[in-house]
């Protein structure tokens, strides 16, 4: 019944690899690479925000620890980058099981209030260790290696982060349409029945925070090596609030959503160049008139207008 | 040693006193609607921003005072007309979402309009310091503490004493009951946004000649109000006073003894290890969520 | 030894004694009906049974074994499933997998298996899909296979709560006032659902306001009052009971 869902994802791999061959300069390459990134994190974050209905407002922190462990290891202790990686990837997730076990009890308020406080810790300690992670000012990233193979060119990091792209649409899809999913989905629609059913709801929340954190820092280490520089406002409270962004603008629970809030977000900054200081209040207009008038986010919303009708 | 224990003490206790009034804020609006509030700091940030304007303008400190309450506190009420009011009963993800949008608004509005520089206050009475055993306290900490003071003792006569008070206590314990007994919720909604908007910017003003203020102080020093409520036993009065000053204290002992480089990291530390071990903080009472 | 076992269970919230010292047992295989008043503390009852409140003090034992404090996952694996009175439907998915969350328990819910899509856990998932509907098709929802949960009247949403519950292939069922708000036509399908139901072996406890509906299901049936156990025995020795007489007619009696 749900194969239509799947037409969206042999489009997007149609559009990726039209893409590189018709854009006209690297500028836009280097766009679309960031948007991929940031589609990435997006759908990871949705799964926590749209799917089971847990917010995290620190989520730049995990992407932060990502760049840092694929910035110093490397750097300071000639770690491989792929190692390094992995074990970013795995701070992030331990660190996100660690906090969620307890805060996942409790309601709302309470994961916001936790998920930001920790957000904020992470980014108080990349400040201030300066002497591994060069402090505000930052520190240059080390290439990426894979099989002696240097990742260097924007085009190569394209089909790369293409590629996870897909791999992240495909997997997502295949897990909302799966046991684990619905009884995701359901915990979000009414933690009670879910739990008479027999979800163990603690334990399903803090396994799609920590997997969200998981695809977070690989993200994190990613852009890091893709831009060859990091620094601390990489893992600030507002791009933790600008990956939220996107995924309400693109739409709760829903994966194409992600993509497009992704597309929209990364895009904007471009477009409001010119209206220095404009930004701030841009993101947060965005946010506010789209959970006042279309709560449900674009690719829903519009969805839902395309298919009236055959829906009953 | 003493006199270094009370120094961090006092430092302490005044910025204290502005957590408390952020985390009064947010108790009042949490009371009313169950929503939190995540403009708060902005606020704070409001009353700061625009006390040091309109000293600028030349007005009278009472003016000035007046009016950068006033003007926070009608701000506070659009957020709540126009932003909180059109979705009523969404989900917390939903409200939370909004209060974020709301407060990069306002931030963002006044860095285009006054600039990202910071902006000191002069104090309401002199800088002469005042030696405690080897202290020393400025005379503007017993104006944030006094004036503190007072308006916790005013807010209790106003919910304990006060129709009105008693009215958005009701409310905030069982809103239905309230409505069928005649209490007119939409106001006691639009109070309590007014109300804890005039808290968080009347503290903002307070702190100002001694923290100095920026159009971004209002994310922290919010976030630290929140914390201080949620430290209280969130919707608690009493608990978000002595909440906002325990996270005063510690900040500034963990400042003074540990590292002035983490110092706005132990609020959060303080929060996580309160939400391990006391998810209801420290005065939440027990509750049964009905179903 | 009866299947379900309560002893002196009371719970207090605040100054509200919603159950007090509460004692009954049920047998398995049969309709066990639990009335009173409004606010007597049925739905209470239900809710400290199956782990979404715990007990003050007291004691409830399945198959002898003790359970009270238990989480209400625990339970569900034990065989317990229950509807709610103010309905717990998710409206952010479709009718059926309503229906297929149910089964939860039953499913393989590996994380990793799930994103990658294994053809035995997709072959799994269509079966499962056919069985829902199936449930639906008992329940009388057959029309709605297709439907989103949010299209659906609260007579249909109120049955897909039975067939999710059904899903589970619960050894014991909770439906706490399956017909309220129903018309008498909706209300007779109910009555016959609750029957067929219990005659396929899962042992039924009902709440219900409809006392035609009540007297003709019950095996045996519990009365509080305030939370008060006031009488309990066959349709026949409480409708003879003065208490409850008392307690129903009031004084009109
Ligand atoms: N979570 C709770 N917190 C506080 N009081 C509660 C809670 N749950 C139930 N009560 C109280 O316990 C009492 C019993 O309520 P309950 O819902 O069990 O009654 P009931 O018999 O199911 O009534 P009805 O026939 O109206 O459904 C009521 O006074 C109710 O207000
Ligand atoms: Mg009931």
């Amino acid at each position: 019944m749900n194969k239509r869902i799947y037409y969206g994802l042999y489009g997007l791999i149609v559009i990726l690899l039209v893409l590189p061959f018709v854009v006209p300069n690297n500028f836009y390459l280097d766009l679309a690479v960031r948007m991929a990134i940031n589609a990435i994190i997006v759908i990871g974050l949705n799964l926590l925000i749209g799917f089971a209905g847990q917010i995290s407002l620190g989520h730049a922190g995990f992407l932060g620890i990502g760049a840092y462990a694929s910035a110093v290891l490397p750097m300071h202790f000639g770690w491989h980058p792929v190692t390094a990686m992995l074990t970013g990837a795995l701070a992030s997730a331990l660190l996100a099981a660690l906090v969620a076990k307890p805060i996942f009890k409790l309601k709302g308020h309470y994961l916001a209030m936790a998920t930001l406080g920790l957000g904020i810790i992470i980014n108080i300690a990349l400040r201030n260790e300066a002497q591994w992670t060069g402090g505000p000012d930052g520190m240059p990233v080390m290439p990426m290696a894979l099989f002696g193979f240097e990742i260097g060119s924007d085009r190569q990091w394209y089909w790369v982060v293409a590629a996870l792209l897909v791999l992240t649409v495909w997997g997502s899809l295949n897990l909302i349409d799966s046991p684990f999913g619905r009884a995701l989905r359901a915990l979000h629609g009414s933690e009670v029945a879910s739990q008479v059913v027999g979800v163990n709801v603690a334990r399903y929340k803090v396994s799609i925070f920590v997997l969200s954190a998981f695809s977070a820092s690989i993200m994190g280490s990613i852009s890091a090596h893709y831009i060859g520089f990091i620094s601390p406002n990489f893992a600030d409270f507002f791009h933790s609030i600008e990956l939220v962004t996107m995924v309400v603008i693109g739409g709760m629970a829903s994966v194409y959503g992600s993509i497009v809030g992704a597309v929209l977000l990364t895009a904007l900054p471009q477009a409001l160049a010119t209206f220095e200081g404009w930004e701030t209040v841009a993101f947060g207009a965005i946010l506010m008139l789209c959970m006042i008038f279309m709560p449900r986010g674009l690719v829903p919303t519009l969805a839902a207008r395309f298919s009236k009708g055959d829906d009953k | 040693m003493l006199a270094e224990f009370l120094q961090f003490l006092f430092s302490g206790i005044t910025v204290g006193a502005t957590y408390a009034l952020a985390a009064l804020g947010f108790t009042l609006i949490y009371n009313a609607s169950h929503v939190i509030n995540f403009a708060q700091g902005e606020f704070i940030m409001l009353g700061g921003m625009l006390a040091v304007l309109f000293a600028q303008m030349g007005l009278p400190l009472p003016a000035v005072l007046l009016l950068a309450i006033l003007v926070p506190a009608i701000v506070g009420v659009l957020v709540e007309k126009l932003a909180i009011e059109p979705v009523k009963g969404a989900e917390t993800v939903t409200l939370i979402i909004i209060t974020i949008g709301a407060s990069l608004v306002i931030r963002g509005l006044i860095q285009v309009w006054l600039g990202k520089n910071t902006f000191s206050l002069p104090a309401f009475s002199g800088d002469e310091p005042i030696h405690v055993l080897g202290a020393t306290l400025l005379p503007q900490s017993l104006w944030v503490l006094g004036i503190t003071a007072l308006v916790v003792v005013a807010l209790w006569y106003f919910f304990n004493r006060t129709l009105q008070g008693k009215a958005m206590l009701a409310t905030s314990v069982n809103r239905l009951a309230a409505e069928l007994v005649g209490i007119n919720t939409s106001w006691v909604l639009f109070m309590s946004f007014a109300m804890s908007a005039a808290l968080g910017a009347l503290g903002g003003i307070l702190i100002t000649p001694i923290t100095m203020t920026s159009y971004d102080v209002g994310i922290m020093l919010g976030l630290k109000g929140f914390v201080a409520a949620v430290v209280g036993g969130l919707g608690n009065g009493l608990g978000a006073v002595v909440g906002g000053l325990l996270v005063g204290i510690l900040e500034a002992m963990g400042a003074g003894y540990i590292s002035s480089a983490y110092k706005d990291a132990i609020p959060f530390v303080l929060i996580l290890l309160i939400l391990f071990f006391m998810p209801r903080g420290l005065f939440g009472g027990k509750s049964t969520d009905r179903v | 030894m009866s299947l379900l076992e309560v002893k002196d269970l009371s719970i207090h919230f605040g100054g509200v004694k919603a159950v007090q010292n509460v004692s009954f047992s049920i047998d398995s295989g049969i309709v066990y009906s639990v009335i009173g008043p409004n606010g007597a503390g049925k739905t209470t009852l239900f809710n400290l049974i199956t782990g979404v409140y715990t007990p003050t003090s007291g004691e409830i034992r399945l198959d002898g074994e003790i359970i009270q404090g238990k989480s209400p996952d625990e339970l569900a694996r034990r065989g317990m499933a229950r509807t709610f009175q103010n309905l717990q439907i998710c409206m952010n998915m479709s009718a059926i997998e309503n229906v297929m969350v149910g089964a939860h328990l039953r499913l393989d819910r590996n994380l990793f298996k799930a994103m990658l899509r294994l053809p035995a856990l997709k072959r799994r998932d269509e079966a499962l899909r056919e069985e829902a509907a199936g449930l639906m098709e008992f329940v009388g929802l057959g029309e709605y296979v297709g439907a989103r949960a949010d299209a659906m009247s609260y007579g249909a949403l109120k049955r897909l709560e039975i067939a999710r519950a059904l899903a589970m292939k619960p050894r014991l069922i909770f439906l706490d006032e399956p017909a309220a708000g129903l018309n008498p036509k909706e209300t007779q399908e109910v009555d016959h659902l609750v029957r067929k139901v219990a005659d396929s072996g899962i042992t039924v406890v009902l709440v219900e306001h409809d006392m035609k509906m009540v007297m003709n299901l019950s095996d045996r049936i519990l009365v509080l009052d305030y939370g008060r156990r006031l009488a309990e025995g066959t349709g026949q020795e409480v409708r003879a009971n003065p208490d409850v007489i008392a307690a129903y007619l009031g004084t009109h009696a």
